[in-house]
C-alpha cells in the first residue's frame, strides 16, 4: 500500500508541475506579449515599457515562472492585472458556489446512475430495460447546455417551481435560498453525468450477473435481483468507483458552462470573464485551481478504490 | 477482414445503420449548404420575428428573424469541418505518442508512457480556454485543444494495443528481417490497430462536436459570422423565459450528431471483433460461418484477445458542452 500510495502521490505531484509548466507557457505564447495586451493599441511604447518593468515581464521567461509557481506553493496566485487584487481571494470566494455545486450534482448522477444502472440490467431483454438502456445512450450525447435550457423550461418557465438565474448575493448566510438557486443546474449536470455512470453501472452489473456467485445463489433460491444486490453489489461499486474520478474531472468542467447559463457567480464563470477580459494572471490561477481540483480528486478516488478493494489490498501484504 | 465483409457487418447493425445514415446525411448538407441554403441564415427582418413553424419556416425563425432551418442547416459545414479536422489532429497526435510510448528505446519509451499517464487528467475545455485567452477564441483553438486534449486519449489506448502487436513473432520475424522500426510501423502495426483507432477517432469527432458547441455557446468558439449550433443556442439562451420552444432545434442536432458518433465507434468496434461478429450471425442464421480467408498477407492480427475499448467505458470524459 504505501508504495502505492507513494508512487500515486508522486504522479500528482508531477501532474500539478507538468500543469503549471503548461499553463504558463499557453498563456505566454500569447503575439506581442501581456504588457501589450493591457496597454492596448493605444498604449505608447514607452507605457508598454513601463507597464512591462512593472510587471517584471522583462525578466527572463524561467525567472517569471519559478516566481509564480513559488507562489503557488505558498497559495500566492499573483494580483489581477485589471484590478491589482490578489486573485486567490476570489478564486476562494468562487469556490463557495462551484464546490457545493459539483458536490450536489455528484449526488444527483449517483442517484440517477446507479439504482437506474442495476435496474436496466436486471431488465434486460425487457422493453423497460430497453427503455432504460437508449434513453441513458441518448442522455449521454446530449450537450449540458442544452439539457439545462429544456430543464429551465420545464421547471422554471411553465412550472414556475425553481430559480433559473443567479445566486443569493449574500451567499450561504440563508442556506435554503442559496441551496434552491443551486438544484436546477446541480440537477442538469446531475441528469448528463448520470446517464453515463448509468451505463457504466449497467455493464457492471450485467457482468456481475454472469458470475458463478449469482447463479450459486439464485441456485438456493434468491431471486435474481437479491442475489445481485446482495453479492453482486460490492463488486459493481468498485468498478464505478474506478471511473469516478473521470466523472468527476467532466463534471468540474461542465460547471464551467452550466454557471454561465444560470448565471452563478462560480470559478467557472469568472474565468469565462477573465479569459474574455484577457486577464492573464487570473486566468493562470483560475486554471490552476480547476486542475488541481481534477487532479486531487483523481488521487482521492485513486486511494479509496485501492483501499476497498480487497482483492488489491491482499496483493500490498 | 476484406472491407465489403466490414461495411456490411457494420450496417447490419441498428447502432451502425444509425451512425452512418445520420453521419451521410450531415456531410451532405454540409456539402449543399456551401451552395445552397433554403433562405440566407444571416438574413434579418424584424417584422418576422419569432414565427412559430411554418412551411416557410420548419423551425421558426429568431429573435431578428433569421431562419433557424437555414441556420442550422448552414451549421452543419461547421460542425463536419471542425469535427474531421480534431479528429484527425487527434487520431495522428495520439498514435504518434503511442507509436513513441512503445516502439522506441527503454528511457523514451517509459518517460511517454508517464507524460501520457499526467496528460490524460486534463480536461479540454480547460485547454481550450487557456488557448482562448493567449489567442482569442477561434475554431482552430476547438481544433487544437481536442487534438492534444483527446490525442493524448488515443495515444493511452492505442499504446497498449501496439505492444500487443510489436511482441508477436511475424514482428520479430520483420525486425529480423532488417525491417525498421518504421515500417514496421507502417506495415504491420497500424492495419492491425486500425479498428481501434477508428473507434476513438469516431469518439474524438463526438468530442469536437460537443466541445464546440460548449465553447461557441461560451462566446469562443465560431466566430459571429460563421453559422454554428453552439452559437444559435448562445443567441437563443437570452430569450429562453419567452421562447423556450426555439432551442429544440440546434440542440436536437448536436445531440443527434454526438449520438451517431458514439453509436458508429460501438458498431465499428464490435463489427471488427471476430467473435462479436460470429456470435451475432449464428444468432440470426442459427449456425457459425467460417472465417473469410485473410487477403493481406502477414500482418493480418491473429484473433483479438479482448474487444478493443471494453463495453460501456464511458465515452467522451472531460469534455462539455
Amino acid at each position: 500500500m504505501t508504495r502505492f500510495v507513494v508512487g500515486r502521490l508522486l504522479l500528482f505531484v508531477g501532474g500539478l508541475a507538468v500543469a503549471s509548466v503548461l499553463i504558463f507557457a499557453t498563456l505566454r505564447l500569447l503575439p506581442g506579449d501581456v504588457a501589450q495586451a493591457i496597454a492596448g493599441t493605444t498604449g505608447s511604447p514607452e507605457q508598454v515599457a513601463a507597464l512591462r518593468q512593472q510587471l517584471g515581464l522583462d525578466r527572463p521567461v524561467v525567472v517569471q515562472y519559478l516566481d509564480w509557481a513559488g507562489g503557488l506553493v505558498r497559495l500566492d496566485l499573483g494580483e489581477s492585472l485589471v484590478t491589482g487584487t490578489p486573485v486567490i481571494d476570489e478564486v476562494l470566494d468562487k469556490l463557495a458556489v462551484t464546490l457545493p455545486l459539483a458536490a450536489l450534482s455528484l449526488v444527483f448522477g449517483l442517484l440517477i446512475g446507479i439504482p437506474l444502472g442495476v435496474t436496466s440490467a436486471l431488465r434486460r431483454g425487457r422493453a423497460s430495460g430497453v427503455v432504460l438502456g437508449t434513453g441513458a445512450q441518448l442522455l449521454a450525447a446530449v450537450p449540458v447546455v442544452w439539457a439545462g435550457m429544456l430543464l429551465i423550461g420545464v421547471f422554471a418557465v411553465t412550472l414556475r417551481l425553481l430559480p433559473t438565474q443567479g445566486f443569493p448575493a449574500d451567499g450561504w448566510s440563508e442556506p435554503g435560498r442559496a441551496l434552491r438557486s443551486l438544484v436546477l443546474p446541480a440537477l442538469t449536470i446531475g441528469i448528463v453525468e448520470g446517464a453515463v455512470l448509468l451505463r457504466f453501472t449497467r455493464s457492471a452489473a450485467l457482468g456481475a450477473l454472469d458470475q458463478d456467485y449469482v447463479r450459486t445463489a439464485a441456485a438456493n433460491g434468491m431471486t435474481r435481483s437479491r442475489a445481485l444486490v446482495k453479492h453482486g453489489l460490492p463488486n459493481v461499486m468498485l468498478s464505478v468507483v474506478s471511473i469516478l474520478g473521470l466523472q468527476v474531472a467532466g463534471l468540474i468542467v461542465s460547471a464551467v458552462v452550466i454557471e454561465q447559463l444560470f448565471t452563478l457567480p462560480g470559478l467557472g464563470r469568472m474565468l469565462v470573464t477573465d479569459v474574455g477580459r484577457r486577464d492573464l494572471t487570473k486566468v493562470q490561477g483560475e486554471l490552476m485551481t480547476l486542475t488541481t481540483l481534477v487532479l486531487f480528486i483523481g488521487l482521492v478516488i485513486d486511494l479509496v478504490h485501492r483501499r476497498l478493494d480487497p482483492r488489491l489490498r491482499e496483493g500490498d501484504r | 477482414m476484406r472491407r465489403g465483409a466490414f461495411v456490411r457487418e457494420l450496417l447490419r447493425r441498428p447502432q451502425g445503420a444509425f451512425g452512418v445514415g445520420w453521419l451521410t446525411l450531415i456531410v451532405l448538407s454540409a456539402l449543399i449548404s456551401r451552395f445552397w441554403t433554403p433562405l440566407d441564415p444571416f438574413d434579418t427582418d424584424p417584422y418576422s420575428a419569432w414565427l412559430t413553424p411554418s412551411f416557410g419556416h420548419p423551425f421558426g425563425t429568431d429573435s431578428v428573424g433569421r431562419d433557424i432551418f437555414s441556420y442550422v442547416f448552414a451549421a452543419t459545414g461547421t460542425t463536419v469541418v471542425v469535427a474531421v479536422a480534431s479528429g484527425v489532429v487527434a487520431t495522428v497526435v495520439g498514435v504518434g505518442l503511442a507509436a513513441l510510448g512503445s516502439l522506441t528505446a527503454r528511457w523514451v519509451r517509459e518517460s511517454v508512457a508517464v507524460l501520457i499517464d499526467v496528460l490524460v487528467a486534463f480536461p479540454t475545455l480547460l485547454i481550450a480556454m487557456a488557448l482562448a485567452a493567449a489567442f482569442g477564441g477561434s475554431l482552430t483553438v476547438v481544433v487544437v485543444a481536442v487534438g492534444v486534449g483527446y490525442g493524448v486519449t488515443i495515444a493511452r489506448v492505442s499504446r497498449s494495443e501496439i505492444r500487443q502487436v510489436a511482441r508477436t513473432d511475424y514482428v520479430l520475424a520483420a525486425r529480423a528481417n532488417g525491417l525498421g522500426t518504421g515500417a514496421v510501423l507502417r506495415r504491420h502495426v497500424l492495419p492491425n490497430i486500425a479498428p481501434v483507432v477508428v473507434v476513438q477517432l469516431s469518439l474524438s469527432m463526438a468530442t469536437s462536436v460537443l466541445a464546440e458547441a460548449g465553447l461557441s455557446f461560451l462566446g469562443y468558439g465560431a466566430p459571429a459570422d460563421t453559422a454554428s449550433w453552439g452559437r444559435l443556442l448562445s443567441d437563443l439562451q437570452k430569450f429562453i423565459g419567452v421562447h423556450p420552444g426555439s432551442v429544440v432545434w440546434p440542440g436536437l442536432a448536436i445531440t443527434l450528431t454526438v449520438l451517431a458518433l458514439n453509436l458508429l465507434g460501438d458498431a465499428v468496434r464490435d463489427a471488427s471483433d471476430p467473435r462479436l461478429r460470429s456470435r451475432l450471425r449464428s444468432r440470426r442464421t442459427g449456425r457459425d460461418t467460417p472465417g473469410s480467408p485473410s487477403t493481406s498477407g502477414p500482418s493480418t492480427a491473429p484473433p483479438r484477445a479482448t474487444a478493443p475499448g471494453a463495453a460501456g467505458t464511458p465515452t467522451t470524459p472531460g469534455v462539455v458542452s
